[in-house]
């Protein structure tokens, strides 16, 4: 293979882990600040694509269907914050998942209701829709280009916004000790909903940028969400820089495995039986990366313990 | 007597009553209906094991109804076209004899939870809850990847297994199959609940550190439980590939994980016949609402929601009340 | 080198970040004695029991039990080898029933967790053993008694049967005074000084009545350290301990 091919490849991989970190940040934010595991965070990233993909359609701009897949999916996280999810938080994690798989089948159905089970298509601008030349002579889309560096961008304003804002003084205080926070005087049930809504923005931003790439339909969160589940186990619990490290090597492992496994496995058997062995297998690897962390590391790579 | 045990006969003879008048009827489809009952009631006494007695809250119990369903499908194809599945180094060949798959399916699925569960069960609580489901993910990906059986399109099998001495093609029989093979797991379930293993597995749930400090430990008891939940759902998977007389990566899938839960909570966790009632009443829900619309998922969904967030106990919590066995 | 003592700690230690629970602690248990522990608040009681327990790994240090280093073993290992341990906090299966949770000690002591089919609970070894612990602390007509709606007091003694039915050669007793009231104190201070004949008791408590008129001797932990060790009347008369643990103003 190539060296061309292979930087695309790590490029590739880049691009769906930066997004994967956007799922896996705003689920381990709700996680550590309010102990709870929610499965409809899928269902907030197909809002956003469809959101996108809808005011896309009617007006014509790409930009406000990303703001629109912003809004739809806060709006959307801010309501079942308000209506459901803040029942949950003193339940067990039995009651969670149970809850929160209610609100996938909701949303699912919902939006079959709504849009049909046909996938919509949403067009990547065409200012963005060429290749870029980058060093070395290698051409790779802008559009994917662009993700990353939106990726990398919200991630540092992540950071930033736990380190350094006074609402990320309250995140951080809010995942040590409830109480502690409740007796500062901030108003806890205003701040679960405003990180709810800000994990599920970020969320809906993802599938919004993903669609654009891939088709825009029903059930398409949720292999995003589990992949987002192994990124958070790989990672750490809690750890927004846990979520940044397994999101990157869940996107390469994935990327990359899917296409040195077949070709590894071509050096020493016929085409056609290397091919299906090798991308058999490299449908596995992130998880044997999975089953190999817990191995040693039970608690993540940067979760505490 | 108490009323959970009067509830437990009403719903123990529901299957073969519903399943009896359907014949007098001539409603084979409703024999049909009662038969997926009975096998998804089963898996679902599977899950409660892990869920129930241990507190243990798999979301991928999928794997072990697909790995029991691809048993059938992989063993029952191989017989179907008269090839081995493998010459060396020794012969195996397919079969469509239903015991023996059913011996592979149970064989496969609990080694599989031996396997998922020692590495799942070092963590505990989220971990678990997402790691369980990320194998099951694994397995589902890998079916679909693999094309020597079927790929994403799955396998056909023509004429359904055999069973010594029954026709397995009349549905009343593949009925009386069914709920005999669940009446079984039942009668293991609440056994094992009142046992030595129960008292501690369901202890290690309350209180790990208790059962810790008289010197036993909990991670054995769980991963037994584990084998022994992933083994019974595997026979299910088996039986309902066997139904449908096809298997597919969808058996796999995480709504089919979900869906084995949502029986045994719409039911009443940790009660030994809430699977039975839960599994009765979403085939039943999804008979009557799927013919109302096809959306009806959306109105399981709420249901679902309604019965976590103010039925705690589920169908047979809200009838029985709070009322525990102390005996 | 024969050594007496049923269970003997050797400098252990345990840090929390800059907080220094255990600090080099030494101590033994010899057969047929109650050795109490006490100390103020925040001394680093609890965290040398669960140290003696195997719930907590040191930083430093050895623990033998019966002739045997058990530092490298769990609390699951430890509890099997001999320790019965009560704790502070009643840490009981709390859906159980009482005889339930005696049972499930019996099951630990006798071993056999892994049956499948015989019922537990029926007429049998393990609730004969389970009865009889319940009877020795008071608790035998509550036997059918949901955990949760014991008193604390109640569930204080059902630790302490418990630890009884685990027949172990040492017991490790957190405060199993507290929540009992003065009648109760005075019938459990009874029980333990019979006990001690059965097996010889590591004990914590809070009491000072009980704790003097049980220890033969007693160990002082303050700060994470042991400051003084010996008998009731050369404990009661240490100025080191006076003014550690009564205050400065006490002991002038």
């Amino acid at each position: 293979m190539t060296t061309i091919l292979l930087i695309e490849q790590i490029l590739n991989g880049l691009q769906s882990g930066i997004m994967l970190f956007l799922m896996a940040a705003g689920l381990t934010l709700i996680f550590g600040v309010m102990g709870l595991i929610n499965l409809a965070h899928g269902s907030l990233y197909m809002v956003g694509a469809f959101a996108a993909a809808a005011v896309a359609a009617a007006t014509g701009s790409f930009a406000l269907g990303l703001v629109a897949a912003l809004i739809a999916a806060a709006a959307a996280g801010a309501l079942i914050e308000l209506v459901v999810i803040r029942r949950l938080y003193d339940r067990d994690h039995l009651d969670q998942v149970l809850a929160t798989f209610a609100l996938i089948l909701v949303f699912s159905e919902g939006t079959r209701w709504l849009f049909g089970s046909f996938p919509l298509y949403l067009d990547v601008p065409a200012a963005l829709s060429g290749p870029v030349t980058l060093p070395g002579g290698i051409l790779y889309p802008a559009y994917r280009l662009l993700i990353i560096g939106v990726g990398l961008l919200i991630a540092v304003g992540l950071f930033a916004l736990i380190a350094r804002t006074r609402i990320g003084i309250q995140i951080r205080a809010g995942e040590a000790d409830r109480e502690m926070i409740a007796a500062l005087g901030v108003d806890i049930s205003k701040l679960y909903t405003l990180v709810f809504a800000l994990g599920a923005a970020l969320a809906g931003l993802a599938g919004a940028m993903v669609g654009a790439i891939q088709s825009v339909q029903v059930g398409m969160g949720e292999p995003v969400l589990i992949l987002a589940f192994v990124v958070i186990v790989i990672g750490g619990i809690g750890s927004i820089k846990g979520a940044l490290v397994g999101a990157l090597l869940v996107g390469l492992t994935d990327t990359l495995g899917g296409v040195l496994l077949p070709l590894g496995f071509g050096a020493f058997m016929d085409q056609s039986a290397a091919t299906s062995i090798g991308s058999a297998l490299a449908s596995m690897s992130i998880y044997i990366l999975m089953a190999g962390v817990l191995l040693f590391k039970p608690t993540g790579l940067f979760g505490e313990g | 007597m108490r009323r959970e045990a009067i509830l437990n006969i009403v719903l123990f003879l529901l299957l073969p009553v519903t399943a009896g008048a359907a014949l007098l009827l001539d409603e084979p489809f409703i024999i049909t209906l009662a038969t997926k009952a009975a096998i998804l009631a089963l898996a679902g006494v599977g899950l409660n094991i892990a869920l129930g007695l241990g507190g243990l809250v798999s979301l991928g119990h999928a794997a072990f109804f697909g790995l029991g369903g691809y048993a059938m499908g992989i063993l029952a194809a191989h017989a179907q076209s008269y090839t081995p599945l493998m010459e060396t180094p020794f012969l195996i060949e397919g079969t469509k004899s239903m015991p023996v798959i059913w011996l592979v399916a149970i064989v496969v699925a609990g080694l599989a939870a031996l396997a998922i569960g020692a590495l799942s069960l070092r963590t505990s609580g989220v971990y678990f809850i997402m790691i369980t489901l990320a194998f099951g993910q694994m397995l589902y990906y890998f079916a679909i990847s693999w094309p020597a059986y079927g790929g994403e399109d799955g396998l056909s099998i023509y004429v359904r297994n055999g069973f010594p001495g029954l026709n397995t093609l009349d549905p009343i029989q593949f009925f009386a199959i069914a709920f005999v093979v669940l009446a079984l797991a039942l009668l293991l379930a609440g056994r094992l609940a009142r046992s030595a293993f129960g008292l501690a597995l369901s202890a290690a749930r309350q209180n790990a550190e208790r059962v810790e400090t008289v010197g036993l430990a909990p991670y054995r008891l769980r991963l037994v439980a584990f084998v022994i939940s992933g083994a019974i759902t595997g026979l299910a998977g088996a039986l309902f590939a066997d139904l449908n007389r096809f298997v597919s990566p969808v058996m796999f899938s995480w709504q089919t994980s979900g869906e084995i839960m949502v029986f045994v909570i719409l039911g009443g966790v940790g009660r030994l016949y809430g699977p039975v009632a839960g599994a009765a009443l979403f085939i039943l829900l999804e008979h009557v609402l799927g013919g109302l619309s096809e959306y009806w998922h959306v109105y399981l969904g709420l249901l679902l929601l309604m019965v976590v967030l103010f039925a705690r106990g589920g169908l047979i919590g809200t009838v029985a009340g709070r009322e525990v066995a102390h005996d | 080198m024969t050594d007496r003592a049923i269970l003997r700690v050797e400098n252990l230690s345990k840090s929390f970040g800059a907080l220094k629970a255990t600090d080099d602690v030494s101590l033994t248990v010899m057969p047929g004695e109650i050795h109490a522990l006490i100390g103020p608040n925040g001394a680093g009681k609890s965290t040398l029991i669960k140290q003696v327990a195997g719930g907590l790994r040191n930083d430093a240090g050895r623990i033998w039990f019966d002739g045997e280093d058990v530092t490298p073993l769990g609390t699951v290992a430890r509890a099997r080898a001999g320790l019965g341990r009560t704790f502070q906090i009643s840490s009981l299966a709390m859906e159980y029933t009482v005889l339930q949770n005696a049972v499930l000690g019996a099951l630990g002591r006798r071993g056999g967790a892994m049956r499948f089919f015989a019922p537990v609970m029926a007429k049998g070894e393990l609730r004969e053993r389970a009865m009889g612990a319940l009877e020795r602390v008071g608790l035998q007509d509550h036997a059918m008694k949901r955990t949760a709606d014991l008193s604390h007091g109640q569930r204080r003694q059902l630790e302490v049967a418990v630890a009884l039915t685990l027949e172990p050669k040492v017991f490790l007793m957190d405060e199993p005074m507290a929540g009992l009231g003065a009648s109760g104190s005075k019938s459990m201070t009874g029980f333990l000084d019979g006990l001690r004949s059965e097996a010889p008791i590591l004990l914590v408590e809070h009491d000072m009545d009980a704790v003097f008129a049980l220890a033969d001797r007693i160990s002082v932990l303050v700060y994470g350290k042991i400051i003084a060790s010996g008998g009731a009347e050369d404990i009661r008369r240490d100025p080191v301990v006076r003014e550690a643990y009564l205050g400065a103003e006490d002991a002038a």
